[in-house]
């Protein structure tokens, strides 16, 4: 093994840590508006991008369905948190992980129902070939990179510096005070479930590519998702991101250690990421807000 | 006489099943600075939470003469009222300056705006010293001016205050008793002000009221009410 294999799968591991930086953001912008793991982001996603690929079939150019379902995927999610998570929104944990697992199901098997449980190739948007001519990285996984970094630029504005995304940011951390200078909190959590909807949707059209379109196909991503949010932090969107990038590298590293291979690697990813929450507990960006009392 | 500028008949209020405040009723004139003088536990705060819907009520509210009975949290606070908090309510992840940027967005007059801001910094000069500082940095006192300031950015035209001198030195308790003043002479800003100094609420209010376990027992204007023997012995102590 030489130091060009591994540069090449580090840059492997950013490209699909890009993806796990996106679901984790996605979860974790739904954890912040309401305190719970969506285990449903997965499958959100997984949908969306049937939904992509049927719009691609009836003959849609790729970057028309791409928008076509970011804008769907967007809507979907408003609807899914005003018409299920609003009604319930006081209901106990536990009630919260049955409604989801609920949802998870319901979205696997209505994808295999429509669409049947038969492995489908997603088109890239990107022609075939490596970058520049290069074995170094393919020109899918630059784009790829491209894509995500667009993506988690344009989040990283609008939380910054639009008024929204600011009114978003005060209701995630403090409903009651934001409600007191007129932000209407409800529709923060309903939108904060569209953007992570869409942000899902991005991630779920760039890896079926990778990993083929099925139904199951975000199971893998979504722990990885996960992952990366608990070790940046449940409640700092820029610790999730990093966390996806970080476990994406690890998870393609390991792959190359002798002994690991691909069958352990998902093994050690998660044992290094147990490592980091035995010594940060709260992630490594987990904000521990310096407070007086 | 105009009508006044907030008008509360039969108001009812409480947590789960418990009853805190029994049909209250009172009325407050455009400009006007009214105090509820109470024991601990009276239901002051619940009173105002149940003002701007932050508990179930019952009971008439109109404000300039529109029910806001009904309405949510924020929706009556975009109708005017601004609501200083117990506890003060900073976002204390954000800066000194998004706490009241956030204060402003549901406004369109940008101009005027830009204009607040500066009014804000010019009342409290520590808040545009720290203005880039997370606001949970804070100390107490500065948050309670963080917290009247933010109010002000939302331009109300009547302020709920829950014991703005809570915790604070005597000397800035005068300077932010101070500002009230001028805000309301000069903005003619209505204020409801609960406070657990009486004396000095009596002194800043035109009204006040008097609440025992969650029914008024005496109204009238301040200076009146201070002269009050009961009133006296119970909140002035002397
Ligand atoms: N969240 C709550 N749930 C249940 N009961 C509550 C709640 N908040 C207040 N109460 C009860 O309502 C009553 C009135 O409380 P409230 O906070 O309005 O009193 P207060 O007059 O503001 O007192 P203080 O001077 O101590 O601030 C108290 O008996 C209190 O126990
Ligand atoms: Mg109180």
């Amino acid at each position: 093994m030489d130091a060009y294999t591994i540069l090449q799968q580090a840059i492997s591991g950013v490209a699909t840590g890009g993806i796990y930086a996106s679901v984790a953001l996605a979860v974790v912008m739904i954890y912040r508006a309401i305190d719970h793991f969506n285990f449903a982001q997965g499958e959100m996603a997984m949908f969306s991008t049937y939904i992509a690929w049927s719009l691609m079939h009836a003959g849609l150019p790729y970057w028309w369905a791409f928008i076509l379902t970011l804008a769907i995927s967007f809507l979907g999610g408003v609807l899914i948190e005003r018409v299920i998570f609003r009604p319930i929104h006081d209901a106990p944990v536990l009630s919260h992980v049955v409604v989801f697992i609920g949802l998870l199901a319901i979205f696997n098997s209505a994808a295999g129902f429509i669409w049947d449980y038969t492995i489908k190739p997603f088109p890239s948007p990107f022609a075939s070939g490596g970058l520049f001519g290069s074995t170094l990285i393919s020109l899918h996984k630059a784009g790829m990179i491209a894509v995500t970094l667009v993506v988690l630029g344009l989040v990283y504005a609008f939380f910054r510096f639009t008024e929204v995304g600011l009114a978003m940011r005060a209701a995630a951390q403090n409903p009651e005070s934001a409600r007191l200078v007129g932000v209407r909190v409800e529709w923060m959590t309903a939108l904060g479930w569209g953007m992570a909807a869409a942000i899902g949707a991005v991630a779920g059209m760039m890896i079926a590519h990778d990993v083929y379109l099925e139904p199951n196909m975000m199971i893998g991503v979504l722990l990885y998702g996960f992952a990366g949010a608990i070790v940046g932090g449940v409640d700092s969107p820029g610790g999730a991101v990093f966390g996806g990038f970080l476990v994406g590298i690890i998870e393609n590293l390991v792959g190359l250690v002798p002994f690991v291979g691909s069958e352990l690697k998902l093994t050690v990813a998660l044992v290094l990421i147990v490592g980091v929450l035995m010594v940060r507990p709260s992630g490594i960006f987990g904000t521990r807000v310096v407070r007086r009392v | 006489m105009s009508r006044p500028l907030l008008e509360v008949g039969n108001l009812t209020a409480g947590y789960g099943q418990t009853r805190v405040l029994h049909r209250l009723g009172f009325d407050l004139g455009e400009g006007e600075i009214a105090t509820i003088l109470g024991a601990n536990g009276a239901g002051k705060t619940t009173t105002l939470r149940a003002l701007c819907g932050m508990v179930r009520r019952e009971g008439e509210i109109r404000f300039d003469g529109r029910p806001i009975g009904g309405l949510s949290t924020e929706e009556v606070v975009r109708r005017g009222i601004a609501h200083v908090p117990e506890g003060r309510g900073t976002f204390v992840r954000l800066t000194v300056e998004e706490n009241l940027r956030l204060a402003a967005i549901t406004r369109k007059d940008r101009s005027a705006v830009a204009a607040d801001f500066e009014r804000v910094y010019d009342y409290f000069p520590r808040l545009r010293e720290r203005r880039r500082q997370q606001a949970g940095t804070l100390s107490g006192g500065e948050q309670q001016m963080l917290a009247i300031g933010r109010a002000l950015m939302l331009r109300p035209r009547l302020m709920l205050l829950d014991e703005p001198s809570f915790g604070l030195a005597p000397m800035i308790v005068q300077d932010i008793f101070g500002i009230l003043r001028t805000i309301n002479s000069e903005d003619r800003v209505s204020m409801l002000l609960v406070e657990q100094n009486a004396s000095l609420a009596l002194d800043l209010a035109n009204r006040a009221y008097v609440l025992e376990t969650g029914r008024l027992v005496l109204s009238g204007p301040a200076a009146k009410i201070r002269e009050d023997d009961s009133v006296r012995r119970s909140y002035l102590g002397y």
